[in-house]
């Protein structure tokens, strides 16, 4: 069923960032560390667990699918909360000082790539 | 009228519903006919979004966009942390652990680099512009790793609340240019494989524009990127106020 798929995906997602939020104030921090990340790993965990088992139909899968389609709708509308008129009005230090940093790191990229290909590649 | 604006208002997440779905509409149509594919559609639609944000914010005078106009506040139900979370999760089902594995260690690394780099450029520009007290550098510094983890360094260590603001200004500058320059930049820096979409989300960090700007570039990068990104903010929030505040203030 279609819920069994959704509630799989709320159960890693749950555990994922309840342990980011743990982490997060186990390092002192007023931040979520990593939830989404461990999250995403317990869903490919799991996943591959029941797969094994079998116990994974078509309309289970089809439940997480729908939110994996779904992702670029709610990325447009995130992009449309975000404070833009901030960003655009306000001024020269915060223009320089966010844009800056991006145009290095763009630059870096393919050097780090290649200094450390997966292990496969060479 | 009225009648009709309450009835919409209360309805605002299938309103919202509806709204992106016109807009992709639109964008899949600007993309196709105008822009000859060379544009992918979500890109389109993630500008479209920034354009609304930038009205939205402009009519209201608030803080989250489109959101903040009553008509459209579905939009912030919709594109929310929770909303935004829940789906990424949902982008780790068919994306491979092998490849997530080789590529942890540079995943890594490239967080770390990219927090320095992020922290000591955006440092550089506030010094330049005229800051000198490590408490506002050091707050900068940190809005350039993401615009959260600019106020709360600042909280933490005391800055004035322009500077704070002024902080997450930066931070939003960064996940703005991130999700517009990423797809234009793609090819140039080599993001077409999961391995350079790892190192991508660690160096950039900036949770909202790596994934939007992902999103744009290639649909299936996306839980590569966001896989590392997350970690970004917490280890910024971690860093920064201890660490980097130490080395500022022996410094300054």
């Amino acid at each position: 069923m279609v819920i069994y798929g959704v509630a799989l995906l709320a159960f890693c997602y749950l555990v994922g960032q309840v342990v980011g939020e743990y982490l997060g104030s186990w390092l002192g921090v007023e931040a979520n560390v990593g939830g989404v990340g461990f999250a995403m790993l317990l869903l490919i965990v799991v996943n591959s667990w029941l797969e094994k088992q079998g116990k994974l139909d078509n309309l289970t899968q089809s439940g997480i699918q729908f939110w994996n389609q779904m992702y670029i709708p709610i990325i447009v509308a995130m992009a449309s909360i975000q404070n833009v008129k901030l960003a655009v009005s306000s001024g020269a230090v915060a223009l320089l000082a966010g844009a800056l940093p991006v145009a290095v790191c763009y630059f870096m990229i393919p050097y780090l790539t290649k200094a450390f290909k997966p292990s496969t590649e060479q | 009228m009225e009648i009709l604006l309450k009835f919409l208002e209360k309805n605002g997440l299938v309103v919202a519903f509806l709204v992106v779905g016109l807009m992709i509409l639109v964008a899949d149509t600007v993309s196709k006919r105008l822009l000859n594919k060379k544009v992918p559609t979500p890109a389109v639609a993630i500008v479209f979004g920034l354009l609304l944000a930038y009205v939205g914010g402009t009519i209201s005078g608030g803080e989250k966009g489109i959101a903040d106009v009553k008509l459209f506040s579905g939009m912030g139900q919709l594109g929310g942390s929770m909303f935004r979370d829940f789906a990424i999760v949902s982008t780790a089902f068919g994306a491979s652990i092998l490849l997530m594995r080789k590529s942890g260690i540079v995943g890594a690394i490239s967080l770390i680099i990219g927090i320095i780099v992020a922290f000591s450029v955006g440092l550089s520009v506030a010094w330049v512009m005229g800051y000198h007290d490590a408490v506002s550098l050091t707050t900068i510094g940190a809005g350039a790793c993401t615009y959260i983890v600019g106020p709360v360094t600042g909280a933490a260590i005391g800055a004035s609340s322009e500077v704070i603001a002024l902080s997450i200004a930066t931070g939003v500058v960064k996940a703005t240019v991130v999700a517009i320059a990423t797809p234009l930049l793609a090819k140039r820096i080599g993001l077409d494989n999961p391995h350079t979409a790892m190192v991508f989300g660690g160096i950039m960090g900036t949770n909202a524009g790596v994934m939007a700007g992902l999103a744009a570039t290639d649909p299936k990068l996306v839980p590569y990127g966001a896989l590392t990104a997350t970690f970004y903010t917490g280890l910024g929030c971690l860093l920064c106020p201890s660490v980097f505040y130490l080395i500022i203030r022996t410094i300054v």
